[in-house]
C-alpha cells in the first residue's frame, strides 16, 4: 500500500445503536402495530368509501371525484385545440352500440324542437340545414369502452346553426339534446357544444346517414365520448342547469371530455 | 447485545405501503375498464397463446359490467397513485437518496451476476450496497413505469386537450396499448419481488415496516467499526 492517505468512505457505514434484545422487541412490535393501524385505517377508509349514498349510480365521494376531475377538465379546455383529423381514405364504418332511442321508422316530416328560456323553433332538417356552410371531418370516434374508430362526418357545425337561427347559446351555460321519444339523452356544456369541430350531421363517410347511425341528423362531437354523440336529434334545448344525461344518471362521468 | 441499524427513510416505507393498495386498486378498476374492450391477445404465428383475459379471471376478479364502476374508482385513486409518486420521487432527490438506486454502466453486468448467484448457478458474492445491481434496475425500471402509467393514462384520458401527449405514444391506440403493457408490467414485477422478499427472509422484511434491520450479538467490534471511530 502507498503511504498516500485513502479517500474518504462515500457513505460511511451506518452501524445503528445497541439495544437490549427486550428493546429490539419492543420497538418492533410498536412498528408492526402502527403498520396494523395503518392497514385497518385504510380498509376502513375503503369500505366506508365505497358504502356511501348513491348519486346517479355512484357513491358520492366518486361522483364528487368525477365532478373534480370535470372542473380540471373544463379549466383545461382551449376550444382552439382540436381534435386530430385524418385522411378520409382511413375511414370506417364505427359499431353502432347504443340502440336507445332510436324510432321504429325514420319519419319523412321529421322536425327538431329548439328550446330556451323565452323561445322555441321547430325545424325540419332541411330548414336546420339551409343556408349554413357545410364542413365534412375526419375524426377518430372514442367510444367509452375503449374501442375508436377513424370516420368521416358531414353536415354543419352546431355554432354556425346557432348564428344563423339566431339561437342565444351565450346565455345559456347547457345545451340537452334528446330523442323524439325521450329515450335517450344527453347533456353538454358550451364550450364543448361550440367547440368547432361539432358537428350536426347528416352523412357519414360520404353517404347519408344510415337509420342505425342517427338519420335524419346526429351530433358529432370529438371533443367528448361516443356517449355523448347523440343520434336520432328531436329536441335541441338551451339552459343554466345542468341537464340530466342517460348514461351520467348510470354511473358514467357527466362531463366525460376528451 | 444486538444493533438497530437503520436501513429505509420514513417516506420511503410510507409511500411505499400507501403504493401496495392503491396500485391493487388501480389495477384492478383498470381491468374493470378494460373489460369492455379486452381485444389483446399474444400470438405466435396464427396461434393464439394467451389471451388478456380468459373469463374465469373476470370472474374471479368481479371484474364483468362494470365500466363505470371501474372509471369512477380509477380516475378517483389515480390522484393518489400520482401524488404518492411524485412525493417519493421528490424526496429522493431531495435527501440524496437517488444516489442508491441510479443504476451506472456496471449495473448491468452485475445484474447479471446477481441472477446467477441468485439462482445458484455462481458461487462469488454480488456487491451489495444499499441495493444491488438486481434491486437499482428493478426500482429503478418500476420507478419509470410508473411515470410511465401515469403519462399514458393521460395520453388516453385526454387525447384532444393533450393531443401532443397521445401522439408522443403513437396515438390512442398505441397508448392504450402500452398503458395496458405497464400494467402486466406491474404483475411481473410484483411477482419477483415478492419471491425475493421471501428469499430474503424476516429481517428485510421488517425493515420495510419498522425502518430498520436487527443485528445480531457480535463479540468484538468489527474492523470497519474501528476504521470509522478513528477517522472521526
Amino acid at each position: 500500500m502507498s503511504s498516500s492517505p485513502q479517500p474518504p468512505m462515500p457513505n460511511p457505514p451506518n452501524h445503528g445503536v445497541e439495544v437490549t434484545t427486550q428493546q429490539a422487541k419492543r420497538k418492533t412490535r410498536r412498528a408492526f402495530i402502527g403498520f396494523a393501524g395503518a392497514g385497518l385505517f385504510g380498509a376502513g377508509a375503503w369500505a366506508w368509501l365505497g358504502s356511501r349514498s348513491l348519486e346517479n349510480a355512484l357513491p358520492w365521494p366518486f361522483r364528487k371525484a368525477h365532478e373534480f376531475n370535470e372542473q380540471i377538465g373544463r379549466a383545461l379546455f382551449d376550444p382552439n385545440r382540436l381534435a386530430p383529423e385524418f385522411s378520409p381514405t382511413m375511414a370506417r364504418e364505427p359499431r353502432p352500440n347504443g340502440p336507445h332511442g332510436m324510432p321504429v321508422a325514420t319519419a319523412t316530416d321529421w322536425k327538431v324542437a329548439i328550446e330556451w328560456a323565452n323561445g322555441k323553433q321547430s325545424l325540419s332538417v332541411a330548414e336546420l340545414f339551409k343556408d349554413v356552410p357545410r364542413v365534412e371531418s375526419t375524426t377518430e370516434f372514442k367510444c367509452i369502452e375503449g374501442w375508436s374508430s377513424i370516420v368521416t362526418w358531414g353536415g354543419i357545425r352546431l355554432v354556425d346553426a346557432a348564428k344563423k337561427h339566431g339561437w342565444p347559446v351565450s346565455d345559456f351555460e347547457y345545451v340537452s339534446m334528446m330523442t323524439p321519444d325521450g329515450a335517450y339523452y344527453v347533456g353538454l356544456d358550451r364550450p364543448s357544444a361550440l367547440h368547432p369541430q361539432t358537428l350536426l350531421c347528416d352523412t357519414m363517410n360520404g353517404e347519408p346517414l344510415t337509420a342505425l347511425h342517427g338519420a335524419p341528423v346526429r351530433l358529432i362531437i370529438p371533443v367528448k365520448y361516443g356517449i355523448k354523440n347523440i343520434k336520432w336529434i328531436g329536441r335541441i334545448a338551451f339552459m343554466n342547469i345542468r341537464p340530466d344525461d342517460y348514461w351520467a344518471q348510470r354511473g358514467y362521468d357527466w362531463y366525460s371530455g376528451l | 447485545m444486538p444493533r438497530l441499524v437503520s436501513k429505509h427513510p420514513l417516506y420511503v416505507r410510507i409511500t411505499h405501503w400507501i403504493n401496495v393498495p392503491v396500485l391493487f386498486l388501480m389495477i384492478w378498476s383498470g381491468i374493470l375498464i378494460y373489460w369492455a374492450h379486452d381485444i389483446y391477445e399474444i400470438r405466435i404465428g396464427g396461434l393464439l397463446i394467451f389471451k388478456f383475459f380468459p373469463d374465469w379471471v373476470y370472474k374471479v376478479l368481479n371484474a364483468e359490467a362494470s365500466l363505470a364502476k371501474g372509471m369512477s374508482i380509477h380516475f378517483a385513486l389515480a390522484w393518489l397513485f400520482a401524488i404518492n409518486g411524485i412525493v417519493y420521487v421528490t424526496l429522493t432527490f431531495i435527501t440524496g437518496y437517488w444516489r442508491n438506486l441510479m443504476p451506472n454502466r456496471r449495473t448491468p453486468m452485475e445484474a447479471l451476476h446477481v441472477m446467477l448467484h441468485d439462482l445458484k448457478l455462481r458461487k462469488e458474492k454480488p456487491p451489495q450496497g444499499m441495493f444491488n445491481a438486481a434491486q437499482k434496475l428493478a426500482y429503478c425500471g418500476v420507478i419509470t413505469m410508473g411515470a410511465g402509467s401515469l403519462f399514458t393514462g393521460l395520453a388516453i384520458l385526454k387525447p384532444v386537450q393533450l393531443s401532443w401527449l397521445t401522439f408522443v405514444f403513437g396515438g390512442y391506440e398505441f397508448a392504450r396499448l402500452l398503458h395496458f403493457a405497464l400494467t402486466i408490467g406491474y404483475v411481473m414485477f410484483f411477482l419477483v419481488h415478492i419471491a425475493q422478499v421471501i428469499r430474503a427472509g424476516w429481517n428485510n422484511f421488517r425493515a420495510m415496516v419498522s425502518g430498520y434491520e436487527v443485528e445480531p450479538h457480535q463479540e468484538k467490534p468489527s474492523d470497519v467499526v474501528v476504521s470509522t471511530t478513528t477517522h472521526a
